[in-house]
């Protein structure tokens, strides 16, 4: 077997007794577009947390890297160190800087470096510009480049966070409910964009929406979390059919007819 | 309105109130059309400018409520104030070689640290120096602990509060509750001399014209645009990449910075600094200044505090009771009815007198209301 991207291996946190996440293992691979599903408070969001720095694990192991040689300890590092890394959030409640134009919620993104004096000094090269533009052709935000970002749509600004996330060319790309509040044309084309970024980059999403879901798992792995531990991993299909995925998520409340 | 065209109005806007400051209002100063009294007054409101573009640097574009900006004022003024008492030489009450109140304690020799203070190159230093190394250290421990929002505040005005107690100290040896004053000389110059005064105020224009033209650059520089992203949404910055508390703690240095400075111009023309001066109100009043003049804009604080300390000249001398009254007025009826300080008023009125004008003639005999459904 291939190494692992990302190796999260026997990890627990709780918050004041609350048992979030449970001797959690996970792995993903290069390229790789993982779903996972699971019902409210299965710890998703703590999930991502634990990855990106935000929280930090009672106890277990956070691993990244290529390689057995440059992986690296993602515990001992905050949240900018991780995301530098290669590894990209975008949050379940669109965050995006609504007092900025939607060029430069994209400026801010892109790769480059970090430093104070480095950002008191930038220019914009003729590679950047083409890049922004790119990204704005991707998120389909062209015509409302020079707009602040807080007067778009809910869906729009789903749509620039991707888009920052895409200007960061991360290794992995976070993404937490993505479809939320879009239509169904909309949350149509975020999935065929997740699935062109595949290959080149490995994405985790979380999502609730199972339409999406089938969608978007069409040849990766779908990981049901329940109570803070991994239920069951393994093909949509297949998690649909198993019955202990049944009992606590698909089988009640709106999706358990499908 | 394009780009070009509104470059050009701001650098219009900026030279002429440039030549106005640096050049006209001398000029009238120097033909006696403007009293001594009046050119030190509007000095001041201009050290006051400098700390309200501080209060908004960090306010307005960073999203963190200094309240404890005065403290850097006070001892930029301090700074200054250490090499202005010497230059009074043996000249005091006591006719000895070391500032009154030290003689009044009971020294014989001047303390060691106030030796260097007779160098002008070494006070300037030290009005930059001091302030920037506390704000240094203090925003070092803030940030690197994520101190945010209301606790950030409280923690400002805890550090001025706490530096006001040990200022009113006379064993500090800095004046007590007195401070400095009855200062005689600069760089050999007479204080009491119309030219003096004049020069004060050129010098003191000119900081505010720099002060203004250094945060326009930071503004569109991307730090600019960092800085208000961490007011908007930090945690998306920091989950970009960047170390939102090394951007915020520049902020905080250079925003102590330009209080100091306003401190040190300060003093010679007020003619005293206390630690009066560093208490906590100050650093509430300047947030008044600023939310009363525009947050978050350019121009906003620098009118805010010449606007508010004009009124309170004004008021003072009339309504001496009333004052408090009526800046706290002020600010509710700013925080209430216009948000965006005096600088949002010619939009508003356009918007108005848009829809005012766009609004059909009423005509009182028709227009019935139509049912509510």
């Amino acid at each position: 077997m291939s190494h692992p991207l990302l190796s999260v291996e026997d990890v627990s946190k709780s918050y004041d007794g609350f048992k979030a996440i449970t001797n959690l293992t996970f792995y993903l691979n290069a390229g790789e577009l993982r779903t996972v599903i699971g019902p409210n408070g299965a710890g998703k969001s703590t999930f991502f947390d634990l990855i990106t720095g935000r929280a930090k694990p009672d106890c277990g192991k956070i691993e990244f890297g290529d390689t057995a040689a440059s992986t690296q300890d993602l515990t001992s590092l905050n949240e900018f160190e991780i995301n530098r890394l290669g590894i990209g959030r975008k949050f379940q409640t669109p965050s995006v800087y609504s007092d900025h134009t939607v060029w430069e919620n994209l400026l801010l993104s892109l790769k480059g470096p970090r430093g104070v004096f480095a950002s008191l000094f930038h220019r914009l090269t003729s590679t950047d510009h083409d890049r922004l533009h790119e990204i704005l052709a991707t998120v389909r935000l062209e015509s409302k480049h020079d707009w602040k970002a807080g007067l778009l749509a809910h869906g729009e600004k789903q749509w620039l966070e991707i888009g920052m996330l895409l200007a960061q060319d991360p290794k992995v790309l976070l993404v937490d409910e993505p479809a939320a509040g879009m239509t169904d044309d909309e949350t149509d084309r975020t999935g065929d964009l997740l699935l062109s970024l595949a290959g080149k980059h490995s994405l985790i999403v979380i999502e609730h929406d199972m339409a999406f879901v089938k969608q978007i798992a069409r040849h990766g792995q779908v990981t049901v979390l329940h109570q803070g531990s991994v239920l069951c991993e393994g093909k949509f299909e297949e998690v649909q059919a198993n019955p202990k995925v049944r009992e606590v998520y698909l089988g009640r409340g709106k999706h358990g007819s499908r | 309105m394009t780009p070009t065209t509104y470059r050009r109005l701001e650098l219009g806007a900026l030279t002429s109130t440039a030549i106005l400051l640096v050049a006209i209002i001398p000029w009238l100063h120097a033909n006696g059309t403007i009293s001594n009294f009046t050119i030190g007054v509007w000095g001041k409101y201009l050290c006051y400018a400098l700390l309200a573009i501080s209060v908004d640097l960090l306010w307005g574009y960073t999203g963190l409520l200094s309240l404890g900006q005065a403290l850097f004022f006070t001892l930029g003024g301090y700074m200054h104030g250490m090499y202005l008492m010497r230059m009074i030489g043996d000249l005091g009450q006591y006719k000895k070689p070391l500032p009154d109140f030290l003689v009044f304690l009971g020294w014989e020799r001047l303390p060691a640290f106030w030796e260097p203070f007779a160098s002008f190159p070494f006070a300037l230093s030290m009005v930059f120096l001091l302030p920037g190394i506390i704000a240094y250290i203090f925003g070092f421990l803030a940030f690197r602990s994520r101190i945010k929002g209301v606790y950030f505040s409280i923690l400002t005005q805890a550090l001025t509060y706490a530096a006001s107690i040990m200022f009113f100290r006379n064993n500090l040896l800095l004046g007590g509750n007195n401070g400095f004053t009855d200062f005689k000389f600069i760089l050999g110059y007479n204080l009491a001399a119309p030219a003096t005064s004049r020069a004060l105020f050129i010098a003191t224009a000119m900081a505010v014209l720099l002060a203004y033209v250094f945060c326009r650059w930071l503004s569109q520089t991307k730090f600019g645009l960092v800085q208000q992203a961490i007011r908007d949404g930090e945690n998306r910055v920091l989950f970009s990449g960047y170390a939102t508390a090394h951007f915020k703690l520049f902020v905080f240095v250079v925003a102590a910075l330009i209080a100091a400075v306003g401190g040190a111009l300060y003093t010679p023309q007020v003619g005293i600094i206390n630690p009066g001066e560093m208490q906590a109100d100050k650093s509430l009043e300047a947030v008044v200044w600023v939310a009363v003049g525009g947050r978050g804009t350019l121009l906003g604080p620098i009118i805010g505090a010449i606007t508010i300390n004009a009124l309170k000249s004004w008021a003072t001398r009339a309504y001496p009771d009333l004052w408090l009254i009526l800046l706290g007025g002020l600010f509710i009826i700013v925080v209430l009815f216009l948000p965006g300080g005096i600088v949002s008023l010619p939009t508003r009125l356009r918007s108005a007198w848009q829809i005012f004008r766009a609004a059909p003639p009423p005509s009182p005999a028709s227009s019935p209301k139509p049912p509510l459904t």
